[in-house]
């Protein structure tokens, strides 16, 4: 399990590079450049600046110079931000970014597994009917849809929780509904269809002919059996939740990642947008690798590669 | 199909009848500015009321339904085109080819989507110079979410040929003499027309989502040119005091994804009912 998880680890720096490489290319191709304003620089100071930030240099060598920074963790500086380090900016903006996704990712998970289950078991009652209508609702509505809404019902004419900006624990809750409504009403229809799938199996027939109680059979059996296809959803949900989405940043006015990288692309602030981008893409492979685990640890049918030989 | 199904089918037709008559449903052009009728209410004269310039929103609503569906269908449609070609070389040729074909997909799978959409239609945009600016938007947006969404298309496609090239039927043609080619184009791809057909149906949906999306964050279709997202991003900030500028786009995305949604759930009954979750995402 632990050479599986390093070899996947060193598989993701790879990843990582490529990653790095692609989006160096990417934004150079880009027209415009980040000391481009309104009124032209004039060219001795345009020449300074960019010497300050090495611009003036051929690309591969910037390219070179770059990868040597990420070698040593040192994302460089921010343009638009003078003065302030990437790495800075961004841990700045991670952990709200992440406390948000991680309360939205759970709220989903929870909400999402519980109302499929519940409806799975029921199949045909006018509960399950209920929960249907309301997941085919849910993943029909956009984020900015759900947070207006939100915001102008419960933030403003109700006044029960705060409409935007991130001061304190409730501050967090409308935005990660807003962010959770989606993911838990497609994890609900995920769930219930697994649901059904085994809840007419033997094993689970068996479970009950030997007297097992109800509602073991249901979270012991059902569940966990059911559990798998539920799970390989979580990889790609988590990396999107933890990195926080930008419409809901943008909507409550939280200080997230999202809001920097929407305004360093515009603003052409190339390292920003590089250390944003590896960012998330290190978070995808981590929360790919944890799924994976978290697939043999709930089946331990499936052998991870590399393992048991 | 279902009559839940028709009901989407329903939908979704009044949706592109309104898309494709656009302007001449409502008789105003959905740019022209009357300074004398501003954020009006709805009214006999304005279907959906009028915007902060006194833009008839009916009209605007209609010409966003136009851009919404254009990129979103073109997009679908490109994704389809590079996903079933991808995927059934990786199915069909099998081994080292299908083995590195693949690699390449999880590198592409493990890069955040409204990054990468974001950065591609920076970049197409720059491309584009000689069009027109709505078009080049629409276009540089269409082709970066294609160039994210086919991905999806690939695994899925990848996998059902390599099922089907197991089939009897399959090794019964290939013994008649037929040609790789023809194999792959007359009788394996058009047996996986049934999924096929119902991935599409769900990854209209979810590039509409998108687009809008994107669109609502400003990074997408700009104004003064209309797109669902565009108009709610334009209504956000009057929530309180107008709070029709952002219902009506609001309820546009919410009925067409829902619509997509009903007709794609009774067609995957109907055309694929061994994989049940298989076109979802």
């Amino acid at each position: 399990m632990i050479r599986y998880a390093l070899l996947r680890l060193l598989q993701g720096v790879g990843v990582l590079l490529v990653v790095a490489t692609a989006t160096f290319a990417l934004l150079r191709f880009l027209p415009g450049g980040p000391f481009d304003r309104e009124k032209a620089l004039p060219p001795e100071i345009l020449r300074n600046v960019e010497a300050r930030y090495h611009l003036d240099e051929p690309l591969p060598l910037q390219y070179v110079r770059y990868l040597g920074g990420l070698a040593v963790g040192d994302l460089g500086p921010s343009y638009k931000y003078v003065g302030r380090d990437v790495a800075a900016i961004l841990a700045d903006a991670l952990p709200t970014s992440a406390a948000l996704g991680g309360l939205a990712l759970a709220l989903a998970a929870v909400a999402g597994v519980a109302v499929g289950l519940v409806a799975g078991v029921r199949r045909g009652s006018a509960l399950d009917r209920a929960v249907m209508v309301m997941a085919l609702v849910g993943i029909s509505v956009p984020g900015f849809v759900l947070g207006a809404v939100l915001v102008l019902v419960v933030g403003l004419y109700l006044g029960w929780l705060p409409a935007a900006l991130w001061e304190g624990p409730w501050y967090a809750l409308l935005p990660a509904v807003t962010l959770a409504a989606l993911p838990a009403a497609y994890i609900a229809q995920l769930t219930r269809s697994s649901v059904l799938e085994v809840v007419d199996r033997d094993f689970v027939r068996t479970a009950r002919a030997k007297g097992v109680p109800e509602w073991r059979v249901q979270t012991q059996h059902v569940l966990r059996n059911a559990l798998l296809a539920v799970v390989t959803y979580f990889g790609p949900l988590m990396a999107m939740l933890l990195t926080g989405s930008f419409v809901v940043e943008v909507i409550f006015a939280v200080p997230g990642m999202g809001r920097f990288f929407v305004t360093a692309v515009t603003n052409r602030d190339y390292p920003l947008v590089l250390g944003a981008t590896l960012v998330y893409g290190g978070l995808i492979v981590i929360s790919n690798l944890t799924v994976d685990l978290i697939y043999a640890w709930l089946d331990p049918r499936i052998r991870l590669a590399g393992e048991g030989r | 199909m279902s009559p839940v199904g028709w009901a989407g089918a329903a939908l979704l037709s009044g949706l592109l009848v309104v898309a494709a008559l656009g302007d001449a449903v409502s008789g105003y052009r959905f740019d022209a500015q009357d300074t004398t009728a501003r954020l009006e209410g709805p009214s006999r004269a304005h279907w959906m009321g009028t915007d902060a310039l006194g833009r008839d929103m009916f009209a605007r609503i209609a010409e966003g339904a136009r851009v919404s569906l254009l990129v979103a269908v073109g997009s679908t449609a490109a994704a389809l085109v590079i996903g079933v070609g991808y995927g059934a070389l990786a199915g069909y040729s099998g081994g080292r080819l299908d083995g590195a074909l693949m690699r390449a997909l999880d590198v592409l799978y493990s890069l955040p989507d409204v990054l990468l959409i974001v950065l591609l239609t920076e970049l197409f945009q720059a491309f584009l110079v000689n069009t027109p600016d709505l078009y080049r938007r629409l276009l540089a947006l269409t082709l970066a979410l294609a160039l994210v969404s086919w991905v999806g298309v690939a695994r899925l496609v990848r996998g059902l040929v390599l099922q089907a090239r197991e089939e009897a039927w399959v090794e019964a043609a290939r013994a008649t003499g037929v040609g790789t080619l023809r194999l792959l184009l007359r009788h394996i791809l058009p047996n996986l027309s049934g999924p096929i057909l119902v991935t599409a149906t769900f990854r209209v949906p979810a590039a509409i989502l998108a687009e809008s999306t994107i669109s609502f964050i400003g990074l997408g279709i700009q104004p003064p040119f209309a797109s669902w997202g565009v108009l709610a991003a334009d209504g956000f900030p009057g929530l309180r005091s107008y709070p029709h500028l952002i219902l009506w786009p609001s309820l546009a995305v919410l009925v067409t994804l829902l619509a997509f949604h009903l007709l794609g759930d009774a067609l995957r009954e109907s055309l694929d009912p061994r994989q049940r979750q298989r076109g979802a995402a």
